[in-house]
């Protein structure tokens, strides 16, 4: 199919988008193109104007300081899986970003249009709330950092304002003693998440000191299983306190479709919550 | 070695690679217009008014076309169905829709621009006025009282109402039997999915009167033939139908469908050439389907574990019209395989063909036997339950002996080769069948088994090379299936065979050849086979049942002894020798016991050329045609093992091995041959884990993009463990049988069993495909082992 017509820019510098975006309404950024162009083609989305950010490179590459590792939104899905710092310091994201689709498109797919697209199938939201990431965001007149948690605000819907462009990713580094890992249900067709399951674990003496669970694809948004990461705390992360904590595994409103209703997403929630809770734990030992 | 059964790389594929092939949407024509269809969004419409005059003045646009053009036109504009059935119902059927439309994507106007894009976005104002009507889309839901009706002249929406074998003798055998077992399941419907999609370029020369016709086609003469009898209108003659690269077909390209000809149609109304390619959507929505039944079935067993019986009622759907070869499909390619490989005394089968609002469905890599098998299998399962035998044990008590052939079934077909106890315990051995039930046994004893072990037999027969002609056509079919080939020696010696095949990734370029420089002794490099073209080749019925190598690699042998015969006169000449005596070896024609007495190839290929020296009652040149009838279907035959597991907390199914041993009698390229396999298990493993094409209660087809229809992917499979037997097939030069289609028809019935395997101990006797991990979740849901 082809796209409805559209007028295409080249941003020239981030300041340049700025002004592109402000000068036309009905504009979208074009980055990696892996999630517009096929809604475009699909005409499920027809913006008047393009602004291509492709080449910004000040968007692109990964740079860490003391305690976080900062990601530039252009960077793409196979960088992000290649990233020596990442595999270092932040493992799990470089886990997730290898497994989305095939490898053509995580050579084009960057992380920031990944996320703004904020498909719930997608498999970094999850991983980026587990992980307390921070979104920098930044319009004309200010920069705003958000918190990856007030990010995501419903299906295919952000906190991303209509003048403003998003620029990085911050990551807090995992320490010692953490371990992570992000397990996914991929759909046959389309290989995105049924159900993403990003797990978080800090073992301090024997027990654990911190937790985080969240998931892709169970629902509209990432959803974070606080429930099941608080009753996690200070228990040993055996299979048994694991088991014992994934009971309190709550779903609200979980998604359904043709090919995996409410009820069985919930289930698989359940199933690779538990799992990536222990390989989490494996790795943090 | 012989370059026949050698593992030639393909010839074809440098080209194919590299992308130099050249696909219908490749080409162009000077002036050429861009046709896009303007289809029904309604599974079921009555079509009130159509207005076309935003479209019309829309930029680039040339013309927006209706039925009421095609008619006023003169144009028969009819399509045809080539199969018919007693009682048939066979309603008219045009290119584009009139009055009513019968499922989503059904044409009702046709525009034609300057561009693509600025037909598609034109295409958007054909302003269509639709009544919405109830659809049924559901080949059994059809029949039922009250069900929304297609036509008014198919009560029931039954199309045909079909029976094979002897009811009454089934009936009995089921009242004696020791054991009886029942099984109801779906065979669901799956979209054919070549990657290239349909399309076609049109370019009609007013001069001559003449259509050039390049399209996507497994068949060009018999699309041609039926433009000319009943769409088109057209002298045969004056109609050219080009198949360049065809990417692939599954049977897809086998039929006649509206949208190639419509293009046809606008290039002589317009006077220029006219271009149709279909979106990957409008393939999902218009291409025939495959499949789509639901059955019940019984098999009754005597007290020995010996089947006396087998019956089956089948409701199958056709869609909202017969499909070219549609209503053979689950009738004579369907019930005529329910023998399976068994020795089976009484065995009735009745089909119910019904009219749906959906895609048709028609013929569809196995067409037909894919169902059989399934059914066949599956209900040998469940009498080895009912019998309280191991499933191999059951098929091995109940195999036709490999002494007992030729074999008439009890349903029409007479098997003409086979050694069935062979290829299960080749199957069995290769997948160490005992140790896979020991571990199961141990898994299903430890109370911490974790995954379900599941493992999953299929003993197939198919029936391919189609087919007699005389036999189908005594069974409907419109046309004769023999097969031809032209062998043109040119005088320097090399060959171009015309063959009436059509390849679209089968290999026939290799594999003929390899036919041809095995019976001719020259190199491969002085042989090519030109296939696809009707102003080149002289007939042919085409590409489609596993019937290349059987019929049309028949039919080129045929070619081959007449032009050896004719070489060994000429040799015989010139050597002053009995043609008795002349004997055709490695390139040489040589007089018996006659050492140095011998005419080399080209020395003879000259002189017939030459006629300088010719014998009296010879013609000159040396150039052969063949039409070859075989004499019965092949019959491949082989046992597949499925072997899966099935993690109990979520599902999710993971296939840890796949063992195939099949026989196609001899090979000609086993390299090609286990590609075939590889495809038709992939295929198969498809339709039983992940493909369904779904269409929701109005009609429309919800699993209509490769978003939510799940094709198989390297990643999603294993490595085939694969063996063979070589039964020749007794009744062609070849002792070939044709490997295109058996693992689609053998790997359904494996993974399926090997599913309900696994949940056996749970008590469940039947799931239906596709074996998605919900539905296995589901099923397992309150049931303990």
């Amino acid at each position: 199919m082809f796209p409805s017509a559209f007028d295409y820019h080249r941003a020239s510098s981030i300041d340049d988008a700025l002004d592109l975006l402000a000068s036309h309404s009905e504009a979208k950024f074009l980055a990696g193109g892996h999630s517009l162009i096929p809604m475009m083609k699909l005409r499920l989305a027809e913006p008047g104007v393009l602004i291509d950010i492709g080449r910004l490179d000040e968007l692109k590459g990964i740079s860490e300081d003391n305690g976080s590792i900062r990601v530039g939104s252009l960077t793409t899905h196979a960088a992000l899986a290649a990233s020596e710092a990442l595999r270092r310091d932040c493992p799990i994201l470089a886990e997730a970003a290898a497994l989305i689709a095939d490898p053509q498109v995580r050579n084009k797919g960057t992380i920031g249009g990944n996320i703004a697209h904020a498909d719930p199938a997608s498999d970094l939201p999850a991983v980026l709330v587990a992980l307390g990431a921070t979104i920098h965001l930044k319009s004309k007149s200010a920069d705003r950092p958000v918190a990856a948690a007030d990010f995501f605000v419903d299906l295919l819907a952000t906190s991303l304002a209509d003048n403003e462009i998003m620029t990085a990713i911050e990551i807090p580094k995992l320490g010692a003693g953490t371990g992570s890992a992000y397990l996914k249900v991929e759909h046959p067709a389309s290989g995105y998440a049924v159900c993403g399951a990003a797990a978080l674990i800090t073992i301090a003496n024997g027990s654990v000191s911190a937790a985080k669970l969240a998931f892709n694809g169970v629902t509209a948004i990432p959803f974070a299983a606080d429930g099941v990461s608080e009753a996690l705390l200070g228990s040993d992360a055996g299979d048994e306190a694991v088991d014992r904590a994934m009971a309190a595994l709550a779903v609200a409103d979980p998604m359904s479709d043709s090919y995996a209703s409410g009820e069985y997403r919930t289930a698989l929630a359940r199933a690779y919550g538990k799992r990536a809770i222990r390989a989490a734990r494996d790795r943090a030992a | 070695m012989s370059v026949l059964g050698s593992s030639i790389k393909r010839r074809e594929d440098p080209a194919l690679i590299t992308g130099k092939g050249k696909y219908t949407d490749d080409f162009s024509a000077p002036g050429m217009l861009h046709a896009v269809m303007v289809r029904s969004p309604f599974g079921h419409a009555r079509v009130k008014a159509i207005d076309i005059a935003a479209a019309a003045g829309a930029p680039g646009v040339a013309a927006v076309y209706t039925a009421a053009n095609i008619t006023a036109s003169g144009t028969p504009g009819v399509i045809p169905t080539a199969w018919l059935l007693p009682n048939l119902k066979t309603p008219a059927h045009t290119l584009l829709a009139t009055d009513r439309v019968r499922y989503v994507g059904h044409p009702v106007a046709v525009l034609l621009a300057e561009s693509r894009a600025a037909a598609t976005d034109a295409a958007a104002l054909v302003k269509v006025d639709y009544e919405p009507l109830p659809a049924v889309v559901d080949p059994k839901a059809a029949v039922a009282e009250g069900a929304p009706l297609l036509y008014d002249e198919a009560p029931g929406n039954i199309a045909f109402d079909w029976e094979l074998g002897d009811k009454a003798a089934t009936d009995a055998a089921f009242s004696g039997a020791a054991k009886t077992a029942t099984l109801t399941f779906r065979n669901n419907r799956t979209l054919p999915h070549a990657i290239e999609p349909r399309a076609a370029l049109a370019a009609w020369d007013s001069e001559n009167g003449k259509l050039t016709l390049t399209m996507t086609s497994q068949n060009p003469h018999v699309h041609r033939l039926l433009m000319t009898i009943a769409s088109l209108g057209l002298p045969e003659h004056k109609i050219r139908v080009i198949a360049p690269e065809v990417g692939g077909g599954f049977g897809s390209k086998i039929h006649h469908y509206a949208d190639e000809a419509i293009a046809a149609w606008c290039s002589i109304q317009i006077k220029r050439p006219v271009k149709w390619t279909a979106t990957r959507t409008e393939s999902n929505l218009t291409d025939a389907h495959g499949r789509d039944h639901w059955s019940t079935a019984g098999i009754a067993i005597d007290g020995d574990g010996k089947i006396v019986g087998l019956r089956i009622e089948t409701h199958a759907a056709m869609g909202a019209y017969l499909s070219t070869f549609a209503p053979a499909v689950p009738t004579y390619l369907y019930g005529t395989l329910f023998s399976g490989q068994y020795d089976i005394p009484a065995i009735h089968v009745h089909v119910i063909g019904t009219f749906t609002n959906t895609a048709p469905v028609d013929a569809l890599r196995g067409a037909g036997r894919p169902e059989a098998t399934f059914a066949v299998e599956r209900m040998m399962d469940a009498g080895a339950a009912a019998a309280g035998l191991d499933p191999a044990e059951f098929r091995r008590r109940n195999f036709i002996q490999p002494d007992a052939f030729p074999y008439q079934t009890q349903v029409a077909l007479a098997y003409d080769s086979g050694n069935y106890p062979q290829a299960l315990d080749k199957a069995l051995k290769l997948a160490d069948y005992d140790g896979l039930r020991a571990r199961q046994a141990e898994r299903r004893a430890d109370p911490k088994g974790g995954k379900l072990l599941g493992i999953g037999l299929s003993s197939y027969i198919e029936a391919c090379g189609i087919a007699p002609s005389a036999v189908v056509g005594s069974l409907g079919a419109q046309a004769g299936l023999w097969e031809s080939a032209k062998v043109r020696v040119h005088p320097s010696g090399s060959v171009t065979v015309y063959s009436g095949s059509c390849a679209h990734g089968q290999g026939h370029e290799t594999t003929f050849s390899q036919i041809v420089s095995d019976r001719l002794g020259i190199d491969m490099d002085q042989i090519d086979i030109v296939q696809g073209d009707t102003e080149e080749v002289q007939f042919g019925m085409g590409t489609y049942g596993s019937r290349s190598a059987a019929v049309g690699g028949s039919a080129i042998v045929k070619s081959l002894d007449k032009i050896i015969a004719k070489g060994k006169k000429i040799a015989a000449h010139l050597l002053e020798a009995s043609v008795d005596d002349i004997e055709f070896e490695n390139g040489e024609f040589k007089v018996k016991g006659s050492p140095g007495q011998a005419k080399a190839w080209g020395e003879v290929v000259l002189n017939a050329y030459l006629a300088h020296n010719l014998p009296e009652d010879l013609e000159p040149g040396l150039e052969e045609t063949s039409f070859y009838d075989p004499a019965n279907f092949t019959y491949p035959f082989g046992t597949h093992v499925a072997i899966v597991e099935i993690d109990p907390e979520t599902g999710e199914i993971e296939i840890l091995r796949y063992v195939a041993v099949d026989d196609c009698g001899n090979q000609i390229n086993p390299m090609i041959v286990e590609g075939q396999i590889h495809g038709g298990i992939a295929h198969g493993l498809g339709q039983a884990l992940w493909e369904e094409a779904r269409y929701d209660e109005s009609g429309q087809l919800t699993s209509g993009t490769l978003l939510d229809y799940a094709l198989p992917r390297a990643h999603h499979l294993v490595t085939y463990e694969l063996e063979h037997t070589v039964t020749p097939c007794p009744h062609n030069p070849l002792g070939v049988k044709g490997i295109g289609e058996a693992g689609a028809i053998a790997s359904p019935a494996a993974v399926a069993n090997a599913v309900c395997d696994a949940l056996k101990p749970f008590g469940v006797d039947h799931v239906d495909m596709p074996f998605t991990p919900e539905k296995i979740w589901r099923t397992l849901q309150g049931r303990g082992s």
